[in-house]
């Protein structure tokens, strides 16, 4: 009898888990609006070239790490779960990286046939 | 939400902790609800998904022999009579990220067994979501009706109806049922499901107010991909 229970709820030392303070949430909330706004104001400025993309990225890394540590609690999380869940993230980029091999030559195709007119 | 203790078990820091919670006996990760990990787990899959959307949608935008819309256009609301870019856009990136900060305090008020402050955060959420999918219907049938179809518009490449349709309609999918689950949560927190420790549906499990922590995981999600979307699909 005690092995069902045991089965049923193996987390019995879990129930008293700290919380943290508000203060942190208040922040990371404040943060996003601001880096949200900052995101908005690079296309109402209208940059153009590598300094609107990196910009965009810069800013979406940012808010992508701020949500995933903190809302998410990655950052108070074990190592064995947080290395789970970002090393698969690898396998994302590899596939980015061959997709933009891809479109390239994509790109090179179609210009060479519909436009040019072939060799 | 890791400083708990388990019984004969020495819970080391960082990669030597990962080293020894991996190669132990039983479970991996220790001290985690086995729902909390499931979600990871569904999340870690999800995110392979909309990953998958956002390549396809680059190898698709990088091919084109065409000029892709102009976003800042395509996108734009008029404000007495002046165009204002991404308006709707940029509104709704604020809607999302407020009710993603109302769900992270309803997971701290969760576990500190504030009831009250708990549900009302949830309801709050689920507004904030019922009305980021709302300006999304406004906008779908704003485009619809200005002629962007999954095959062509009138804006320029073709494709960009169908990478929009396919990623944004995806997303809302996931918020609308974000959305669901987040007043099915509110009627149960306010019920005090979790305080009586009520088994749900289809579990043995009892409540418990990791259960709001694990809503909250899908609902940040959520909010994690339209960062991306908004990124790479409209200011990009």
């Amino acid at each position: 009898m005690e092995e069902t229970n045991k089965m049923e709820e193996p987390n019995k030392q879990e129930e008293q888990t700290s919380t943290q303070k508000i203060g942190i949430y208040l922040w990371i909330w404040g943060l996003l609006f601001v880096l949200s706004f900052f995101s908005y104001m690079v296309d109402w400025y209208q940059f153009q070239g590598m300094l609107r993309w990196s910009l965009i990225l810069f800013f979406m890394f940012l808010k992508a790490g701020l949500i995933m540590a903190f809302f998410m609690h990655l950052f108070w999380e074990r190592y064995a779960l947080v290395n789970v869940l970002l090393w698969p993230m690898t396998a994302i980029a590899c596939f980015i990286f061959l997709m933009n091999a891809e479109f390239q030559y994509t790109l090179f195709s179609r210009f060479f046939y519909f436009v040019v007119g072939g060799a | 939400m890791s400083e708990q203790k388990i019984d004969g078990f020495e819970l080391k820091p960082g990669f030597k902790g990962m080293a020894s919670d991996t190669g132990s006996d039983q479970t991996m990760f220790k001290g985690v609800h086995w729902g909390k990990a499931m979600m990871w787990i569904f999340l870690l899959s999800d995110t392979f998904v909309f990953s998958c959307f956002l390549i396809s949608y680059m190898k698709g935008r990088g091919s084109t022999i065409v000029d892709w819309p102009n976003t800042s256009e395509v996108f734009s609301l008029h404000v007495g009579g002046v165009p204002v870019p991404l308006l709707l856009i940029a509104i709704m990136t604020f809607v999302l990220i407020t009710s993603s900060g109302t769900m992270a305090l309803a997971v701290k008020y969760g576990y500190e067994k504030n009831r009250k402050m708990c549900g009302w955060l949830i309801l709050a959420t689920a507004v904030g979501g019922l009305t980021f999918v709302g300006m999304q219907v406004f906008e779908w049938s704003k485009l619809i009706h200005e002629g962007v179809r999954p095959w062509g518009n009138p804006f320029g490449a073709a494709q960009f109806g169908s990478f929009f349709f396919m990623i944004t309609g995806f997303h809302g999918f996931h918020v609308s049922i974000g959305v669901i689950f987040l007043f099915i949560y509110t009627y149960k927190v306010f019920a005090g499901h979790y305080d009586s420790k009520k088994r749900g549906w289809f579990t043995k499990m009892k409540g418990d107010y990791v259960e709001i922590e694990i809503l909250g995981l899908y609902w940040h999600f959520v909010d994690l991909v339209w960062v991306f979307i908004f990124a790479f699909f409209y200011l990009w």
